[in-house]
């Protein structure tokens, strides 16, 4: 204690707190400004704003766009699509609110000089399918986050955002945010009113394909370290379908995108022998999943498994049918940029194996698990909906409020809304913001206090792993091994080891069931007793300790929720052998769950799923 | 890897350090230039190969499946408005694509405090900034009420 006690303590007080500055917090932290005039606003984040979040690198295709002013689709047909994916179980109020605002944010950014691609017969935009258009978006995420940084009152960048702080004197309300900054090592205090979680989902809670140095080449962005979920879930707030990871089939090894090549390029898939072999696995997913399987379109789940059985009756590997439109150079472009906008990487494994989609037929695989809000999937926090359209179940408060009073969320962070993707998650941190700055209004001079013992205690919390290094280092002579203290990569690589076997990531064969379930449990118990004896060389360790404790946090939820579903409700993204079939009759419901940090327990109940599209 | 950075070209600007988004990009001490700490976090997004002003930043892919012999440059040039790249395969076969970035000046984006107030009335309907305005449609679509808790 005493090596560290004068580390200097930044105090930085807003109305508005937005956490975590991708997609949803740009979009939140605009919104913020237009109805908060003269409120401070101020955004943190982990990176730098201009290039964080998924979107860093870029995005070829903007997923959710309705086209309502062509009458293309209506809020409706957006709802329907995602419920049908997600095999019946989402928020329809969230979703339906995400598709109504969304046309408006991508107009916008056209409006901030997004290139967006037209269809030169139409005039409207290019699409892609039925709900992507395609952009050049290699600067989508400066550009929106130029809007961002004029909304701002101030945005900081490089701090890590650890641990939400509670009002001292109302129960269950948040008060703010404390963190450090990763280049000065200053202890930050947030004091808000307000706080929206904007954080990312998770990537490297399973143990990826790779563990050599592609171990960084994981499908979502490895900074997405799970704070979408542990910042909410250590203050208690209800948590909902953390069981609903995803699974993506994506380009060998580089995880490069499929949608454009299915969607616009028309290429499909076949075995390792030439043959189309989704609709022989019709009959027998069938078995499992009932009339899901013969919905349009395939639920994506549905087709992973697909493709896992194929696999599996040794008919791999299955590639991508691509010679054929390659041949055409406008496709042929369209499919490099592709990757070129949005995963480059996918681009360096091709050039490096002299793989020409043009001659060859690329290699597909399915991924790790990943668990994020915004896909094709919708894991989160459970939200209050907008007043006018949610039933009543699911409004207790101010739009995507979580059950913490003035704790709010967007992206990743809000379970239940599937399919938002880049514009959707930027809609919701608009919807957010709106509700938030009603609630700091109507809270007029009831504001949230934050005790000092409270952010001492985390004080001292947050930088041991430095003093664990510091004391430790000094038994060893050198290199990585101590008695004392592991390195966040060892605690890294037990948790992606640990999620893998026993809840169903790719060593297992995606399968899991109670006793493995309950035995991951226990050596999470111990991983996160360990992780007290986290060490850190330097601030950029500290930085991953910490990232690593949001991970763990996520995990060991995901894996209660796990065991809670006594079905197998998406086959492809997940198995329970013990309950290998869909249960409608028990099962058509959320699953909620609740930690409560005082004794470290976790609390498991369903709620409705209410149906209001027909 | 990867990132890496050429010793002679870069001048230790600290520009990739500012930009990546993975905190990977550092300076070493002795040698007071950039370098990639942790390659297996990088992403192969290109942030810092992007924002260097020296190009001395580079990929290679990832050891554990990328064979030698391959490169991917790019340069985005914000005054042209475009992103270019070169790929090359290990076999040699070189493939070039460009594109554009961005339709206006950069710094262009107006501040939500530069549009008219929002009404007290408007805090309490369902519509955000701009809207319907930029929805284009004439009104923000909602359900019927008697849809509501409804299974």
């Amino acid at each position: 204690m005493g090596l560290f006690s004068r580390r200097k303590t930044v105090f930085v007080d807003s109305d508005v707190l937005v956490v975590g500055g991708g997609m949803a917090g740009c979009g939140a932290t605009y919104e913020a400004r237009y109805w908060g005039r003269d409120l401070k606003i101020v955004c943190v984040e982990k990176a730098n704003i201009e290039r964080s979040g998924a979107v860093a690198q870029g995005l070829y295709a903007i997923n959710t766009y309705m086209g309502m002013r062509w009458g293309e689709n209506q809020p409706e047909d957006h709802v329907r699509y995602a419920r049908n994916d997600l095999m019946g179980l989402v928020r329809e109020d969230l979703g339906y609110d995400i598709a109504r605002h969304v046309d408006s944010c991508v107009h916008q950014f056209e409006d901030w000089g997004l290139p967006m691609m037209r269809d030169p017969e139409t005039g409207r935009y290019q699409r892609e399918g039925k709900w992507q258009i395609m952009i050049h978006g290699e600067s989508y995420k400066p550009i929106v986050a130029e809007a961002a940084c004029k909304a701002a009152t101030e945005v900081y960048n490089r701090i890590m955002v650890t641990h939400l702080l509670m009002d001292s004197t109302k129960a269950n309300r948040v008060a703010g945010a404390v963190g450090f900054n990763v280049r000065t090592g200053d202890f930050y205090v947030f004091r808000a009113t307000a706080v929206i979680v904007c954080a990312g989902g998770a990537s490297h809670i399973y143990k990826p394909r790779a563990v050599g140095e592609g171990m960084g080449r994981t499908w979502y962005a490895p900074w997405s370290s799970a704070s979408a979920y542990a910042l909410p879930i250590l203050v208690g707030a209800r948590m909902t379908q953390m069981e609903n990871r995803i699974v993506l089939t994506r380009f060998k090894d580089g995880y490069g995108p499929v949608g454009a090549y299915f969607l616009h390029l028309k290429t499909y898939t076949e075995n390792a022998y030439g043959e189309e072999y989704e609709s022989k696995w019709t009959e027998h997913t069938r078995n499992l999943v009932g009339d899901y399987v013969d919905r349009h379109p395939v639920p994506t789940c549905l087709r992973n498994h697909a493709l896992l059985e194929e696999q599996k009756a040794g008919r791999g590997p299955i590639r991508m049918v691509t010679k054929e439109a390659f041949q055409d150079p406008h496709k042929e472009t369209v499919g490099w940029e592709n990757f070129l906008g949005m995963t480059i990487g996918q681009a360096v494994v091709w050039a490096s194996q002299n793989i020409d989609p043009k001659h060859t037929n690329p290699e597909l695989t399915t991924s790790e698990p990943y668990v994020m809000g915004s896909h094709a999937t919708c894991s989160g926090a459970w939200a209050s909906g907008p007043e006018d359209c949610a039933p009543d179940d699911y409004q207790w408060g101010y739009n995507r409020m979580m059950t913490v009073d003035g704790l709010f969320g967007a992206g990743d962070t809000i379970g239940g809304a599937a399919h938002k993707f880049s514009s959707g998650s930027f809609t919701e941190g608009r919807i957010a913001a709106k509700a938030a700055v009603k609630y700091v209004k109507d809270l007029r001079n009831d504001r949230p206090e934050v005790s000092e013992a409270e952010y001492q205690e985390l004080k001292k919390v947050i930088f041991k792993p430095l003093e664990n290094y510091e004391v430790g280092r000094n038994e060893i002579v050198a290199g990585t091994v101590s008695p004392s203290y592991l390195l966040p990569m060892h605690g890294l690589q037990r948790l992606e080891k640990i999620m893998d076997e026993y809840v169903g990531g790719i060593g297992a064969n995606y399968i899991t069931n109670e006793p493995l379930l309950t035995r991951g449990l226990e050596l999470l118990e111990m991983l996160k007793e360990d992780l007290d004896h986290l060490g850190a060389e330097d601030l950029h360790q500290l930085q991953r300790a910490w990232e690593l404790h949001h991970r763990v946090v996520a995990s060991e939820s995901v894996t209660h929720h796990t065991m809670f579903r006594t079905e197998t409700r998406w086959p492809g993204y997940y198995y329970r052998g013990d309950y290998p079939r869909l249960n409608d009759s028990d099962w058509h419901c959320f699953t909620l769950s609740r930690y409560d940090r005082n004794s470290g327990t976790w609390d498991l109940e369903t709620a409705p799923v209410h149906h209001i599209i027909d | 890897m990867p990132t890496f950075v050429y010793m002679t070209r870069c001048d230790g600007c600290g520009h990739c350090v500012d930009i990546c988004p993975s905190d990977i990009m550092h300076i070493d001490p002795t040698y007071r230039r950039a370098l990639n700490i942790e390659p297996n976090m990088c992403w192969e997004c290109y942030s810092c190969v992007k924002a260097c002003p020296q190009n001395a930043i580079d990929a290679r892919g990832y050891a554990d499946f990328a064979p030698l012999g391959h490169s991917v440059r790019v340069l985005r040039e914000e005054s042209k408005g475009t992103v270019s790249w070169k790929i090359k395969f290990r076999d040699g076969t070189e493939k070039d694509f460009v594109s554009p970035i961005r339709t206006t000046p950069w710094g262009s984006i107006k501040s939500p405090a530069e549009y008219e107030s929002p009404t007290e009335e408007s805090f309490r309907d369902q519509q955000l900034a701009h809207e319907p305005e930029f929805l284009k449609v004439d009104e923000l679509p909602t359900l019927d009420p008697d849809d509501r808790g409804t299974d």
